[in-house]
């Protein structure tokens, strides 16, 4: 078990995560909650995995997995915006939608092909760093780099620029940004739509980087959800879903290097020598998940702060007379 | 007087909503540099008015010129775009962003970077130049009501809007804030704007206006009346068909036992913050204690202490003589409290429930309606038809959905049931609020009943008139203290004494020249 | 701009009307729902062809196919109850929570639950395989009950005390289920080796009309078990909860208005915590009359998503428990007939696709479209 691999791989799979809870980020902050995450990152894996298998272009599967991710959003945005439908529940359509036609397009999908990734390299000299350069720099796929960058971009959006303002504004009191003439239905269309451009390319993220292949379901295994219980831990700030995410990629790595050792900790490995204890481990992330909800439900409840004030309500132009 | 001089002329507006003509063919006129005075009852359209010139709403048909120029205003940026600004009621900040954030929201410029120090080094300039002192780094949630409106009016000025619209700007200031409001408004007036004034006050109106055109129904009563050429009786008329707008006959009566007492009670609000501060009183049977204050002074709190929805960190509160603070609200419930809340919609009903599971909402444990486990659906039909008979709420059947009611029969329907359930002690947050003349009336009535029945009754309202009015004896809180009782008979005289104390000054302060406008007294009844 | 220009009248070129979307001001009328309802099925159905043709497949065939499939006849039908018999439970489940606006998605960990707990009484074993079958199965049911309430009981609590969304931890305590159910079937309770355990002893069998068909030939072949009954008197003891019982009062009032709730007294945090036990414990039940009716023993795939129709059915049925019935039905030849459609994802994306042009069409019972004439000049 080495430290610097798990955390190496925890940096690849957390990308994953992190695209996914930094769009639903975005979303929230307008105040629409999008709860069909794990359907459009379904259905961006498989489009994406189709579309490079059938062109052998995986940067073309990346966009349309993106297309597809943010097309699927802007029918939810569609019934939530302008249909005024609970969020909660066109969410969860979103998902049997997304989860649905995945199964459904990518029904004869090799469970492998033979495609060309998208490309992984090192960068030279930062992977020198210690400690640091083997995890964050080494061996990593082109999305991992684009995670880094992304991140702090996204921060300096929200909090230090006009737009970010507006965003902001849109998900905490829609009336005042209205009243001063900024268009809520079009700000909240805007960010749910790329909340679900940044869903499909988590998705693609799986199926052409991390975990090549099409495994139905089981290929996202319920990440979407994990992504949204972490934008509650991350108290709807990226740098800190940044951290939630690369620390869930790293659980997961960890849990399938904990079988492999027939020590652990100098002591009788017990995943090694009992295999069938390892539906133990597969629960961890879940778990986790749960454990880490409650964490972001305390400090919001202690602060006096958390969601966005406007998030999950419609936002209608109140009549006085 | 020539086109040339009217910043705003809009002509025949019709603004329909589902099941109400809002505004029925209106005229209005502003001058360049008044101040004109939209005077109406609560639903007399002068807000919806006003909503088409901000650019909130589209009017069905009719024309609006501003400085002589016709103006299609199909948006909020296009009223700003022609320098017209509004304040609204309800003030439209984001209590999370900072004075200065909330100022430069929905502007172009910055165009993406923010930076802020600049920005509110401008918006402070701004506030030096009209009076309006606040603190730019300030998150608006820290701020008081009073310096939130100043944001507001400085959220317009910033833009540039030499029309501004207040609307109802007075109802959550205390007496001397409203002088003060009343000096920065002629202050901009000199500096050249001009301001509509939507109030219901008669009072404020004549005092302030330049000009005063009133609604009624939606409709043109007097346009552009001089407050020179007519008097608060013929207003009054204009307004409500009738020469006197409220009439109330309040006999004395001596007060019974104590039924309520609050003793050293202390608690936080929502964020933390104390809220009352070692607060005492008495309420006794058959008296109406009212609470005078601005609002945010710790009025919400006390309710929820008393109700249960809170918990007291010091003291406690007893119901003839036994303790119902820090217990469940149902305790409260059971022991005979009333309580109308202050926000009928979201606290005081179910929306989608009928009227009939509206009515039963606390009844609904005890017989008639409940029997056993289940609920007589039955009992509870016939309780809901005699109560809307009763009462006089008007719907198509008790089984209308409540968010279909309008605000008026929503507040019978709430008195119906807290009344029928023969309270002790009646708790009313605000229970004239947002209603028209004859609803006021019609709740006025039922809370002397009740005081003629022998209720002990907390009244809080905002309207220092109705509180003067019904009151037995007025109490002053400050900050969650009580600053000041004043008994029923001297409240007259004693009003700016009461408007000091409600802005924080203590007792002594003396009140020079006592300067009482005589149309105040004119809303009480006295024809 | 020369002249002063209404509002309207530069609408005024291209038609004699003008539709007019407003919020309703009234209630709407009784029959407008179910309508609303129906034509949302047939307008799913519609893109659902759409999608079998984009497919490679002909709508209307496969149509037809699976209405053959599920109703054909008696034999296929007796076949869809049983599928229907989890769906109803689950579907009550739902109903139960979203009334109070607890949106209960771990109905699937809640069955995965009660079937794990039923097989415990069976395979620790509890009770001895000679015990009387009345018996054996009255606990077999209570275990799944409880099985599936404490399922429930864990999302509640978090949720009564802390706030924690309740989406999210129903859904996690999903996998987490499958998890727990996959190392008892792998490892303690296998047989031999296979990734199933041993076969219930026939006390532990829930009766079937098949097991009657020498006293009603009719029921030879039959396979519906006595798992629908317990569905009925569910869905029976349901509604007369929800609609007749104080209690069914305090959890719809909650539902709409928690703040109205919390002002008339009523102990939100208890009732939360309640409502998802009973909830969890009617999905727990589904579990439990799945492997004790169809499978008799515990395996890994006894449910196609069941506690995720569940969701869907609620929907459809607007919450109501009697009309949970009839939909779980149809759903229930829905599951049965997509088994036999290539491809084989087609029924769940069905379902996605009926729960879509449901929500979008109740659009249409907040809202009233008019055609209005509109103003000249």
């Amino acid at each position: 078990m080495d430290c610097i691999v798990i955390l190496q791989a925890g940096v690849a799979s957390g990308t994953v995560l992190l695209f996914a809870t930094i769009g639903e980020i975005l979303a929230e902050r307008s105040g629409v909650m999008n709860l069909g995450v794990e359907g459009m990152m379904l259905l961006g894996a498989m489009a994406a995995f189709r579309v490079a298998v059938q062109t052998g272009n995986p940067w073309l599967g990346l966009l349309v997995a993106m297309a597809v991710g943010g097309l699927l959003a802007l029918l939810h945005g569609l019934v939530t915006i302008h249909f005024q439908a609970d969020q909660v529940v066109s969410g969860l359509t979103l998902t049997f939608l997304g989860t649905g036609l995945a199964l459904v397009f990518g029904e004869e999908l090799s469970k492998s092909g033979a495609i060309s990734l998208l490309p992984t390299f090192t960068i030279p000299l930062l992977s020198r760093i210690p400690v640091l350069g083997p995890i964050l720099f080494t061996d990593q796929s082109v999305l991992v780099y684009a995670g880094y960058l992304f991140v702090p971009a996204v921060w300096y959006y929200i909090n230090h620029t006009r737009p970010g303002l507006h965003l902001r504004a849109v998900g905490e009191f829609p009336a005042a940004a209205d009243a001063l003439g900024i268009n809520v239905a079009r700000q909240r269309y805007l960010y749910v739509f790329v909340g679900g451009l940044l869903a499909g390319l988590a998705g693609a993220t799986i199926s052409l980087a991390i975990s090549p292949g099409w495994f139905s379901e089981m290929t996202t295994s319920g990440q979407g959800w994990i992504a949204i219980g972490l934008v509650i831990f991350a108290q709807w700030d990226p740098l800190r879903a940044a951290g939630g995410a690369y620390a869930f990629g790293a659980l997961r790595r960890l849990i399938l290097d904990l079988q492999g050792p027939t020590t652990l900790l100098g002591l009788r490995n017990p995943f090694y020598y009992n295999s069938y204890l390892g539906f133990f481990l597969q629960m961890l992330p879940y778990a986790f998940t749960i454990v880490v909800l409650v964490i972001g439900s305390r400090e919001a409840m202690r602060k006096r702060l958390g969601a966005p004030a406007a998030l999950g309500t419609p936002y209608v132009r109140s009549r006085t007379v | 007087m020539s086109e040339a001089t009217l910043a705003v002329e809009m002509r025949g507006v019709v603004m329909r909503f589902p099941g109400v003509l809002a505004n029925d063919h209106v005229d209005f006129d502003l001058r360049e540099g008044e101040i004109h005075a939209l005077l109406g009852e609560n639903g007399a359209g002068k807000s919806t008015l006003m909503n088409v010139l901000a650019g909130m709403y589209r009017p069905e048909s009719g024309t609006i010129r501003v400085r002589g120029q016709p103006a299609e205003l199909r948006s909020p940026r296009d009223a700003i775009a022609r320098g017209i600004g509004m304040v609204h009621q309800h003030f439209m900040l984001v209590p999370s962003q900072t004075v200065t954030e909330n100022i430069l929201l929905g502007l172009d410029e910055p165009r993406f970077f923010m930076r802020l120090p600049l920005y509110e080094q401008r918006v402070a300039q701004l506030a030096q130049e009209f009076g309006l002192h606040v603190d730019p780094h300030c998150k608006v949630w820290q701020l008081s009501v009073g310096e939130q409106q100043r944001v507001e009016l400085l959220k317009m000025l910033y833009r540039g809007a030499h029309i501004l619209i207040m609307d109802e700007p007075t109802a959550v200031l205390a007496p001397q804030e409203i002088e003060g409001l009343f000096r920065v408004l002629r202050g901009m007036v000199a500096e050249g704007k001009s301001i509509v004034f939507i109030s219901h006050k008669l009072g404020e109106v004549m005092e302030i206006a330049d000009r005063i055109t009133v609604l009624r129904k939606g409709q043109v009563t007097a346009a552009g009346l001089k407050p020179s050429d007519t008097s608060a009786v013929e207003l009054a008329r204009l307004m409500v068909g009738r020469p006197v707008l409220f009439r109330v006959e309040k006999e004395p009566q001596p007060p019974g036992d104590a039924v309520l007492a609050v003793e050293g009670v202390s608690c936080l609000n929502d964020k933390g913050l104390a809220a009352l501060r070692d607060i005492s009183f008495q309420v006794h049977a058959g008296e109406i204690l009212g609470i005078a204050g601005v609002a945010g002074n710790g009025q919400r709190e006390l309710a929820d202490v008393i109700t249960g929805l809170r918990r007291c960190t010091a003291g406690r509160v007893l119901l003839q003589g036994q303790v119902i603070s820090d217990r469940p609200p149902r305790i409260a419930i059971e022991r005979g409290v009333g309580h109308i809340p202050e926000d009928r919609r979201e606290v005081g009903s179910a929306p989608n429930l009928s009227i009939t599971d509206n009515l039963i909402l606390k009844a609904y444990r005890k017989a008639p309606i409940a029997k056993g486990l289940s609920v007589d659906m039955q009992a509870a039909k016939r309780h809901a038809t005699h109560q809307r008979a009763e009462y006089e709420i008007i719907a198509p059947s008790v089984d209308t959905a409540v968010r279909f009611l309008s605000g008026g029969n929503l507040q019978r329907l709430i008195l119906a049931r807290e009344i029928s359930e023969g309270p002790g002690l009646m708790i009313a947050m605000q229970p004239t609020r947002g209603l028209d003349v004859g609803a006021i009336e019609g709740v006025q009535r039922m809370l002397l009943e009740l005081r003629r029945a022998g209720t002990a009754i907390l009244l809080v309202s905002e309207e220092l008139d109705e509180i003067v009015c019904l009151s037995d004896r007025v109490a002053v809180i400050y900050e969650g203290r009580i600053v000041g009782e004043i008994a029923g008979d001297r409240c007259d005289a004693e009003r700016d004494r009461i408007g000091l104390m409600m802005t924080g000054q203590t007792r002594d302060g003396a009140t020079q020249g006592a300067r009482q406008p005589e149309s105040q007294e004119v809303q009480r009844g006295d024809a | 701009m020369a002249t002063p220009e209404t509002a309207s009248s530069k609408r005024r070129a291209l038609l004699p009307f003008r539709v007019v979307v407003e919020p309703r001001i009234s209630d709407v009328p009784r029959w407008l729902a179910p309508l609303v309802s129906l034509g949302a099925l047939v307008l799913a159905l519609v893109l659902g062809g759409i999608v079998l043709a984009v497919v490679g497949g002909s709508p209307i065939q496969t149509y037809l196919h699976m209405a053959r499939a599920a109703f054909g006849d008696t034999g296929v039908f007796s076949d869809t109850l049983v599928k229907a018999t989890p769906i109803l439970l689950c579907g009550l489940a739902c109903s139960l929570a979203f009334r109070m606006k607890l949106w209960n998605i771990g109905a699937e960990g809640q069955f995965f639950l009660g079937a794990w707990a039923a097989s415990a009484v069976v395979l620790l074993p509890l009770l001895a395989g000679t015990t009387p079958r009345f018996v054996m199965l009255l606990v077999m049911a209570l275990a799944g009950f409880l099985g599936g309430a404490l399922w429930g009981f864990v999302p509640g609590l978090l949720k009564a005390k802390l706030n924690v969304n309740e989406v999210l931890t129903t859904l996690m305590m999903n996998y987490i289920a499958i998890s727990w159910n996959n190392f008892f079937i792998f490892a303690v309770w296998s047989e031999r080796g296979f990734q199933m355990s041993p076969v219930f002893p026939n006390s532990a069998w829930l009766p079937r009309l098949a097991d009657y068909a020498q006293q009603v030939p009719f029921f030879a072949g039959l396979t519906t078990h006595l798992g629908l009954l317990l569905g009925l008197i569910a869905a029976g003891i349901l509604w007369w909860v929800l609609y007749r019982s104080q209690w069914g009062f305090e959890i719809q009032l909650t539902g709409d208005n928690p703040r109205a709730a919390q002002y008339a007294g009523i102990n939100i945090a208890r009732n939360t915590i309640l409502v998802m036990m009973l909830s969890g414990g009617l999905a727990g039940l589904a579990g439990m009359s799945e492997i004790s009716g169809v499978v008799h023993r515990l395996q890994g795939a006894i449910s196609p998503g069941y506690g995720f129709t569940g969701i869907i059915v609620a929907w459809l049925a607007k919450l109501n428990p009697l009309v949970v019935v009839p939909v779980s039905v149809l759903f229930g030849g829905l599951i049965l007939a997509g088994r036999e459609i290539q491809p084989s994802g087609i029924a769940k994306l069905l379902q996605g696709i009926i729960l879509f042009c449901l929500i979008s069409s109740e659009v249409l019972l907040r809202y009233r479209v008019r055609i209005v004439r509109a103003k000249q000049g």
